[in-house]
């Protein structure tokens, strides 16, 4: 008997010394997570842009400094396409006479998990932190801004819908939709990444808006404004 | 802990300079540009067709020729209204190195100008 229960306590040791037990969320999120998304970062420095060939989908390694737990969790059970021609470089296009279009039946469906699955692994997400700083660093406090005036902004102003979409029927498709963006991301991520993508995703397609902390919260506040009118 | 966080974002802060000359124009192109000037470089980007201006054809030799180097250069690094055109055509000064920037016009040199195809 204690001959056969050996091995296992030899496992069981070695799993204690490395920190977690078989079956601890670390793991379940890497084997369920970490074939598509980073959970660590990424050698940037070494690998260049030819890192951002290599994704197949958003890196996570900051997820619990970028989203919000209780979206995830409820993504995580119901996904939804977040980049409505993928995302890059798995962009899905039809090459058509009227230019590139994006091919919404060619996206891969995103794994869906179990309420008690995705509570674990979104909890185990948020645990993901490495920029916390960033987020307390940021100033911005929420505000109200007129939807018209906001639309305006965000569309003619700053041009944001070249690349994001403010409603379903308004917008480019390379970006990720951003009608849902409140209740998807944190409002400090989304101001502190607004200022400074770059400090996120050194491979980030999303230009640096050459804009003021003032002109930043004003869209944040938009994107309040229509997350809360959805 | 705290210490790593420190370190990991001290190292994001830091430009990245490593492999701009490891990525080609025509990588960077496919990277930055395609989405609204279309992966043949014909202005007619999977964005394209829900923007109020349309972004310019990279093929047109006669059009792409009427702009120096340096208006192309200046135009990628700090935007449309750089040279009073569109603000839908961001600044990418931040996210990319002048060297970089070089290989993206040379890419569309190749574009416009290459001597077979676009003649």
């Amino acid at each position: 008997m204690q001959a056969k229960c050996l091995p296992t306590l030899v496992a069981l040791c070695l799993s204690a010394i490395a920190g977690y037990s078989h079956g601890a969320p670390a793991d379940k999120v890497a084997e369920l997570c970490g074939s598509c998304h980073a959970l660590e970062r990424p050698d940037y420095e070494t690998q260049g842009r030819e890192e951002r060939f290599s994704r197949k989908a958003p890196p996570l390694y900051f997820a619990g400094n970028k989203y919000r737990r209780e979206w995830l969790a409820g993504f995580l059970q119901e996904p939804y396409p977040l980049h409505p021609s993928g995302y890059f470089p798995e962009r899905k296009l039809r090459d058509t006479p009227e230019g590139d279009m994006p091919d919404e039946n060619a996206l891969a469906a995103h794994l869906q998990l179990s309420e008690s699955d995705a509570a674990e692994v979104a909890d185990y997400l948020m645990s993901l932190q490495p920029y916390a700083e960033l987020i307390t660093q940021d100033s911005y406090s929420e505000g109200k801004v007129a939807l018209r005036m906001g639309t305006l902004d965000f569309r003619k102003f700053k041009g944001c819908d070249a690349c994001h979409q403010d409603s379903t029927d308004n917008g480019g498709f390379s970006g990720p939709i951003l009608y849902d963006a409140w209740n998807r991301l944190q409002p400090h991520y989304i101001s502190a990444f607004l200022k400074n993508p770059l400090q996120w995703d050194p491979n980030t397609i999303m230009p640096v808006p050459q804009m003021n902390e003032q002109a930043v919260h004003k869209l944040v506040d938009y994107l309040k404004a229509i997350g809360e009118t959805e | 802990m705290k210490a790593i966080t420190v370190a990991a974002i001290s190292a994001l802060l830091s430009p990245l300079s490593h492999g701009a000359d490891d990525a080609s124009g025509e990588r960077l192109y496919t990277m930055y540009c395609t989405q609204c000037h279309g992966m043949h470089g014909n202005g007619l980007g999977v964005n394209s067709s829900r923007m109020s201006v349309q972004p310019r054809s990279h093929i047109e030799r006669e059009e792409m020729m009427a702009r120096s180097d340096e208006e192309l250069f200046k135009v990628i690094q700090q935007g449309g209204k750089s040279i009073d055109k569109s603000n839908l055509m961001p600044a990418w000064g931040d996210n990319l190195s002048e060297e970089e920037i070089s290989a993206l016009v040379a890419h569309l040199r190749q574009l416009c100008c290459k001597e077979s195809g676009n003649e």
